[in-house]
């Protein structure tokens, strides 16, 4: 199994700025000073080995994943998560793969707030006839908030204009259940209207998607049931928005957590990797690094049995489980 | 949880013993109700000394949270004072350090809080 992150940031979807790209520029030839750069190979072998905060970007495109098996060029079915606004590239990425020929797209939505929804009108698979979009869900009012943003006067193309086939699925929390070559349960989460996560199961490989989900510390009952979704994942995108102590006081009830709560959970369901995921929109690149550096550090001050792999998670960015 | 109690001049030290993480943290908050209680206005400043807690976790940094609201609310005054290098690291990376004011020691805390 494969996760590859087309939108990351929480909220609302952001971009560098000139003043951000100016500084990265010259950080980038503050190191290069008094090295001989005299190539081209030289000069991307130094670009390469450049902090990634530095010589890339976090990115800034909400809530957008694809799950990819290996066999999507023969069974042409399609898994995802979220409509954020990176699913506009996502849908370009389809088209440049597979063109008209027919796909089915299962999309699993953690909820249906404006940043996971709003990359559906410009995600052109779904303006092609013989394409079908499963858009699976928690939530009842799923076809009303899909159709709703797309009405007049918000947007010019209402939902008839669609030339795809496009069904909505609501799946009840707790039950798994078999879709495509996978199975998959959801677990509704603490989020203003309710949000879910989804563990995803296929070929002996498990990734939890769990978004827009702020924990109580004090319930101990929810804990556990965390730990037995999480339980012996090998991927938990977490939703890392806020530091632990926003999260529990300025930002509570705000819908969030943090990451040492994904630390914890992780580690009480001995997951394998957690990424940090839906990153506050007003942090710069340097920043979510630095929340990284200091949960690695958080998990090796906490670590007791199998160490577990950190990393956060960027526009871009593929895991092979 | 084992909290031995303590007088500095006018101010108040409590100093948990052990670990707290989803087994004592409950244990913290009971024992530390009664000094909350009294942590008012004009009443004696208290002062957490955690040199005996080697580890503290999300569930224990919030029983602190809500000590360090109750206080603010009565108008009175609290402090957090040894933090082992582990502990304080996690206050650094939780960002309870911009929550609670941190003391290297308990007599620079009480020299901190007497005035
Ligand atoms: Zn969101
Ligand atoms: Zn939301």
């Amino acid at each position: 199994m494969k996760i590859r992150f087309w939108g990351t940031r929480g909220s609302i979807p952001v971009a560098l700025t000139s003043e951000q790209i100016r500084g990265k520029l010259i950080a980038a030839l503050n190191a290069a000073c008094g090295k001989s750069l005299d190539s081209p190979a030289a000069i991307e072998n130094f670009v390469d080995g450049l902090p990634f905060a530095v010589r890339g970007t976090y990115g800034g495109h909400s809530s957008s994943l694809e799950v990819e098996r290996g066999n999507e060029a023969v069974s042409n079915s399609h898994i995802l998560f979220d409509f954020g606004s990176g699913a506009r590239a996502l849908g370009q990425a389809m088209l440049a793969r597979h063109g008209t020929t027919p796909q089915t797209y299962h999309v699993f939505m953690s909820h249906l707030h404006w940043d996971h929804i709003m990359g559906f009108p410009f995600f052109a698979p779904a303006y092609i006839p013989g394409n079908r979009i499963v858009i699976h869900s928690g939530h009842a009012r799923a076809a009303e908030a899909f159709t709703r943003q797309q009405e007049d006067p918000g947007f010019p193309v209402g939902f008839d204009h669609f030339g795809a086939q496009i069904e909505f699925d609501v799946i009840e929390p707790g039950r798994r259940i078999a879709i495509a070559d996978f199975h998959v349960t959801a677990k509704k989460q603490r989020h203003g209207g309710d949000s879910y996560g989804w563990r995803l199961e296929c070929d002996e490989r498990v990734c939890v998607y769990s978004t827009d989900s702020e924990h109580r510390l004090e319930d101990l009952d929810e804990r556990s049931a965390f730990g037995e979704f999480f339980a012996g994942a090998d991927l938990v995108v977490f939703d890392a928005m806020y530091s632990l102590a926003d999260a529990i006081s300025v930002k509570a009830d705000w819908g969030h957590s943090s990451n040492i709560v994904g630390v914890e959970l992780c580690q009480l369901a001995c997951a394998r990797r957690l990424a940090l995921f839906h990153h506050e929109p007003s942090s710069d690149d340097a920043q979510i690094d630095g929340v990284l550096q200091e949960t690695r550090r958080f998990e090796a001050l906490t670590r007791e049995n199998e160490a577990l792999e950190i990393f956060s998670a960027c526009d871009g960015l593929v895991i092979d489980l | 949880m084992d909290t031995p109690v303590r007088q500095i001049g006018n101010v108040r030290v409590v100093a948990p013993q052990g670990r707290v993480d989803q087994a004592t943290a409950e244990a913290l908050r009971l024992s530390l109700e009664p000094h909350l209680a009294a942590c008012t206005a004009n009443a004696a400043p208290l002062i957490l000394d955690f040199s005996g807690v080697p580890y503290i976790s999300s569930v224990g940094l919030r029983v602190l949270m809500l000590a360090g609201r109750q206080v603010t609310a009565q108008q009175g005054r609290l402090a957090i004072a040894a933090l082992q290098p582990v502990v304080r690291e996690v206050f650094q990376i939780s960002r309870f350090d911009m929550v609670f004011k941190l003391y290297d020691s308990v007599d620079a805390a009480a020299a901190a809080l007497a005035t």
